[in-house]
């Protein structure tokens, strides 16, 4: 597989680690129902799915991938972190 | 028999090589299979299962029987195709799976017991007793069964790996793909052409076609020279493209010649293409009739290529069998280059006549007979049957599409009725267009034609215009192809030569209820080895087919995956052994550890020094108990600089920590250093470490050296997805810092002596931090103990690693102390109940490590609400205390598991496990670290140590987990 890191270009799969189906994260005060859901449970769609890849081996930037399951074509992909997102400098 | 002046390969020089012992001579570059047929060797090898003698079937990498094994020892090579087997000077090939000798092999007696040894035999016969099948029966099978054999030597062989990139792949060089390629490469794309031949050309190299009123090879020339005066094409020679994987990824293996130079046997290619067309032509398909195995019984198109192409002929007096139109061709090249044709037998009863040689009509060839060499055959006709004397004969049961390719992302092929033949559905890999005879385009006209159109969709895919093709004439003849699968009758007819399975292994597996396609293939065996039944599929669904009443486009084909041809573990793994597979990470001070002969030890991909053993000391213990030694009473050393360092920076770096670690970091103040612990999202501790205030917004964070990489990535993780607003930046930086511990009661005074006055003991309180001047080197400083020890951290820039490491040595060594290794490190926390990954294992929660009240209930942090579940605090589980043999002169053992005294010993009378051991020479005996349910209720109580590989049944008692100054007194000083 190639994945396309919004920084460096498509690359080799083996450049990335891939963590799971990007979800929301329930925020801190959220019960232990909402936290085993968000950690535990998943959907598991045969289809396009929204996905985390760590582009470890690389710049090291968290990359939120869209992707057929089935066929595997990458659909889409941005910086999880867009570069104006914390008015600083990089 | 060579033709002299016949062979479009031309006079190459002639070679000497030896096969089975025997010296021959040969033409160098022309196949082995080509040579061996010009010395009239057509006893190849022996089959898999009943030895039966065999001879050439194709002239490609289909080829199915002529396996040959090459070189000795761990050089040894088996199962080489003869058939691609370029020949060189000195090139020595053997059969296989014979014995003594080719020509009489004793195992051929399976042939004689055959009746009993059909599909199943050996699922049905050796059942019983159970434990006979890995015992008895399954090596003696494979001793008598089976193709050629490795040495069982290391494959000590160089192999390569490569990436390569371009616009448009073209699989294969003959009419189509070189068409295809030329056209891509005038329009301006970035073309890689692989052929699996030595030559370009494919099957023109083979034939006697014209193209633009010209015999094909000057085509070929003229294209392939226009090609390679490209500067945008890539032309691949001996490069099979072996298996198509996501987003435009094929696996290509290049087979690298001795003559080139290069260090390699072969090279493994990643080729990453925004298109592909794949041009991969046809392989011809036998017919299965009584005894079609016999040696001098060829494909027809294998034929014309030995006489075409190496100019040998394969027999003196040929015939061949056919349906379709193409093989007659064979008949006449044969005729024209002076060979005589006995005739040739089609079963169509329209097939065309010639005044060259004798057509039979509306015939078949029932039976063949000849042990180790054809000497006739039996047809059978209207007119009854008829023998007929022959010593080759070439059989062509039409042409299959090679889309193996097409396949290999899980696509099926569909079945063409007029073509008799299984063509690619289109898209059936999004960007690979299949052009030519891969599609059923099997004359030469519309091989050229398709290639320069694929070409141009390619084109068009990737945004160029370009103008029509300038496709030359060629020839478009017929084919008029009946199908024609097997001939009944009695006797054997093979469809698989490589795995034995004959017409009537396949009618059995029906009758046996094993009616679909991929059951008949297990059953049976068919389509399976180094050939993967490229001759013998489509035969044998169509056998199968007929066997169940069924079309074969409702029978189906089986799935083909990668490889297309083998490839060697060697070259898909090329460059990944030893250094390549592990690189070794190293210490700033690994030299200086080397030259005081330490014994290294991995840490993951680290070398660390273990222990620094001394002159007299005869086992590592003496060196690890003295090291310790050194930190309890003067002052050691040890290079630390393995643990993860990650620098964090900005205005929310405190927010960031905070929201990492489990306790309070919003008020660390610059020069304080700060213990923390992490945990996963759900709530498991994920690792500890340390976290220094360097300045206002200024952290310097040590993770363990197990969860460096992990710990990062976390950072990464949660700056950038979980709190992308937040302005903070981090940076892992282990390698640009070297850090060594000074631990011991002489610590203070070494820094003393090393730093001057610019050191002043009472600025730097237990878990402070700061800069600290060494001569023009700007260090770091962190009073910080992982020993229990007054101790501190100095850290330098990596480059003055090494000189800082013979200083501290130099000035530890004059004060009664000196380096110690990780051994001794791990004594020294461990008397101290500080914690490893060996503790924090991921089924650890804060509370099973005795830390739950580090928890700051009033910031949220990654895992806290995970961690507070019912289950992760249970009193009863496993938690973490220490142990020591009752009697001090027993042994534990890291990984044994523990129990009530009382307890037999079996799984469900388990209480807990040991992590961590060492032998502290400060108490005098062992000590460990285990997690037991319940741990801390039950300290003081007994319990008992099993560990059956050491052989230790050891009482222990369940102690505080700190062994050693539990008031902490020493570290604070």
């Amino acid at each position: 597989m190639r994945i396309t890191c919004p920084l460096c270009g498509e690359r080799d799969r083996r450049e990335f680690t891939y963590r799971g189906a990007a979800l929301d994260a329930p925020a801190a005060d959220d019960g232990a129902e909402a936290w085993h859901s968000h950690v535990h449970l998943r959907q598991n769609p045969a289809g396009p799915l929204e996905e985390w890849w760590h582009h470890q081996q690389g710049c090291g930037s968290w990359i939120r991938v869209r992707r057929d399951t089935v066929s595997h074509v990458m659909l889409a992909s941005a910086l999880a972190k867009p570069e104006d997102a914390d008015g600083g400098s990089a | 028999m060579r033709i002299s002046g016949w062979g479009q390969s031309g006079e190459a020089r002639e070679v000497g090589f030896t096969f089975n012992g025997q010296a021959l001579r040969g033409r160098d570059g022309e196949p082995l299979a080509a040579a061996l047929l010009a010395n009239g060797i057509h006893l190849v090898g022996r089959s898999f299962k009943y030895h039966r003698p065999r001879g050439i079937l194709t002239a490609g990498s289909e080829e199915p029987n002529a396996l040959v094994t090459l070189g000795e020892g761990a050089q040894q090579e088996p199962n080489v195709r003869a058939t691609t087997l370029p020949l060189f000077e000195g090139l020595s090939a053997r059969s296989q799976n014979c014995w003594p000798s080719v020509g009489f092999d004793v195992m051929a007696l399976n042939d004689l017991a055959a009746p009993f040894l059909g599909a199943g035999f050996y699922y049905k016969t050796f059942m019983w007793p159970a434990e006979f099948w890995e015992r008895l029966y399954e090596p003696l099978i494979r001793r008598a069964a089976g193709l050629g054999a490795l040495s069982g030597a290391p494959d000590d062989a160089a192999y390569e790996k490569a990436f390569g990139f371009c616009d448009l792949l073209v699989v294969g060089a003959g009419p189509a793909g070189l068409m295809a390629a030329l056209t891509a490469a005038r329009a301006g794309l970035d073309v890689i052409l692989c052929d699996e031949d030595v030559t370009p050309g494919g099957r023109l190299q083979s034939e006697r076609d014209t193209i633009a009123d010209a015999p094909a090879q000057a085509w070929i020339d003229a294209t392939v020279a226009e090609l390679d005066s490209c500067d945008n094409v890539r032309r691949m020679a001996r490069t099979t493209v072996t298996g198509v994987y996501d987003q435009g990824t094929y696996a290509a293996l290049e087979m690298v010649p001795q003559s080139s130079g290069r260090a390699g046997r072969a090279c493994f290619w990643r080729l990453m293409a925004k298109r592909a067309i794949l041009a991969t032509g046809a392989l011809e398909r036998p017919i299965a009739f009584a005894n079609n195995d016999r040696p001098g019984i060829m494909m027809a198109g294998a034929v014309r290529s030995y006489l075409n192409r190496w100019g040998v002929a394969p027999g003196e007096r040929v015939s061949v069998f056919a349906n379709n139109d193409h093989a007659h061709r064979t008949a006449r090249d044969l005729v024209a280059a002076g060979v005589h044709v006995a005739a040739v037998i089609d079963s169509r009863h329209d097939a065309p006549q010639s005044d060259l040689f004798r057509v039979i009509r509306g015939a078949t060839v029932c039976n063949a007979s000849g042990r180790r060499r054809l000497e006739s055959i039996t047809l059978r006709s209207v007119g009854g049957e008829e023998k007929l004397q022959t010593d080759c004969l070439a059989m062509s049961g039409g042409w299959n599409p090679t889309l193996h390719l097409t396949c290999h992302l899980n696509a099926r092929p569909r079945w063409r009725r007029d073509l008799a033949c299984f063509i690619p559905e289109p898209d059936a890999v999004p960007g690979l267009d299949p052009a030519g005879a891969c599609r059923g385009r099997f004359s030469t006209a519309q091989a050229l034609q398709d290639g320069a159109d694929a070409a141009l969709r390619a084109l068009k895919a990737l945004g160029k215009s370009a103008g029509p093709a300038d496709v030359p004439k060629a020839e478009a003849d017929s084919y008029g192809i009946q199908p024609l699968w097997s001939v009944p009758g009695r006797g054997r007819a093979w469809v698989d030569f490589q795995n034995d399975v004959t017409v009537k292994d396949i009618c059995q597996s029906a009758a046996e209820n094993f009616r679909s396609v991929e059951h008949m293939k297990r059953y049976t065996t068919q389509g399976m080895a180094t050939d993967q039944g490229k001759s013998s599929n489509v035969v044998a669904l169509a056998v199968l087919a007929e066997a169940t009443d069924r079309s074969i486009a409702e029978t189906g084909t089986t799935t083909f995956r990668p490889p297309f041809v083998p490839v060697a573990l060697g070259a898909m793994g090329a460059g990944a052994t030893g250094m390549g597979f592990a690189p070794r990470r190293m210490l700033s001070s690994h030299q200086v550890a080397e030259e005081r002969g330490a014994t290294m030890m991995e840490v993951g991909l680290w070398y660390r020094a273990s222990y620094f053993p001394k002159p007299g000391e005869t086992s590592w213990r003496q060196s690890c108990d003295r090291e310790v030694g050194y930190v309890r009473n003067a002052v050691g050393i040890a290079d630390v600089s393995t643990l993860g360092k990650i620098d964090i920076q900005g205005p929310d770096a405190a927010r960031l920590l905070e929201y990492v670690y489990v306790n309070r970091f919003s008020k660390l103040a610059p020069g304080r250093v700060r213990y923390g612990l992490m945990l996963r999202e759900d709530g498991f501790v994920m690792d500890d470490g340390t976290t220094a205030c360097l300045g206002e917004n200024h952290y310097v964070m040590t993770t363990t050296t197990a969860a460096a990489g992990q710990a990062m990535a976390h950072l990464e993780f949660v700056t950038q997805v979980l709190q992308p607003q937040w302005n903070v930046r981090i940076s892992s930086v282990t390698e640009q810092w070297a850090q060594f511990s000074i631990a011991g009661p002489k610590a203070r005074a070494l820094l003393q002596d090393l730093a001057g006055a610019g050191f002043v003991p009472s600025d730097w309180p237990f878990m402070s931090c700061g800069q600290l001047q060494l001569g023009d080197v700007m260090a770091r400083l962190f009073r910080i103990s992982f020993s229990g020890e007054e101790a501190y951290e100095l850290a330098v820039p990596s480059r003055y690693g090494e000189s800082l490491f013979r200083l501290l040595l130099e000035r530890a060594e004059a004060v009664g102390g000196g380096p110690y290794g990780l051994e001794a490190l791990n004594v020294l926390r461990l008397e101290k109940g500080f914690l490893t990954h060996a503790e924090i294992n991921g089924t650890a929660s804060l509370h099973d490590l005795g830390l739950e009240e580090m928890m700051n209930p009033d910031a949220p942090c990654v895992g806290q609400v995970m961690a507070g579940r019912e289950g992760l605090v249970a009193r009863d589980r496993m938690r973490l205390v220490g142990i020591r043999p009752t009697d001090p002169g027993e042994r534990l053992s890291a990984g044994a598991h523990l129990f009530d005294p009382d307890d037999s010993v079996e799984r469900k009378n388990d209480q807990g496990y040991v992590t961590s051991v060492g032998h502290s020479p400060t108490l005098g005996h062992m000590i460990g670290l285990a997690l037991i349910k319940s741990g801390p209720d039950r300290i003081g109580d007994p319990i008992r140590m099993v560990d059956h590989t050491a052989g230790l049944d050891v009482i222990c008692d369940i102690v505080e987990p700190v062994f050693f100054d539990p008031e902490g007194e020493r570290a604070r000083g």
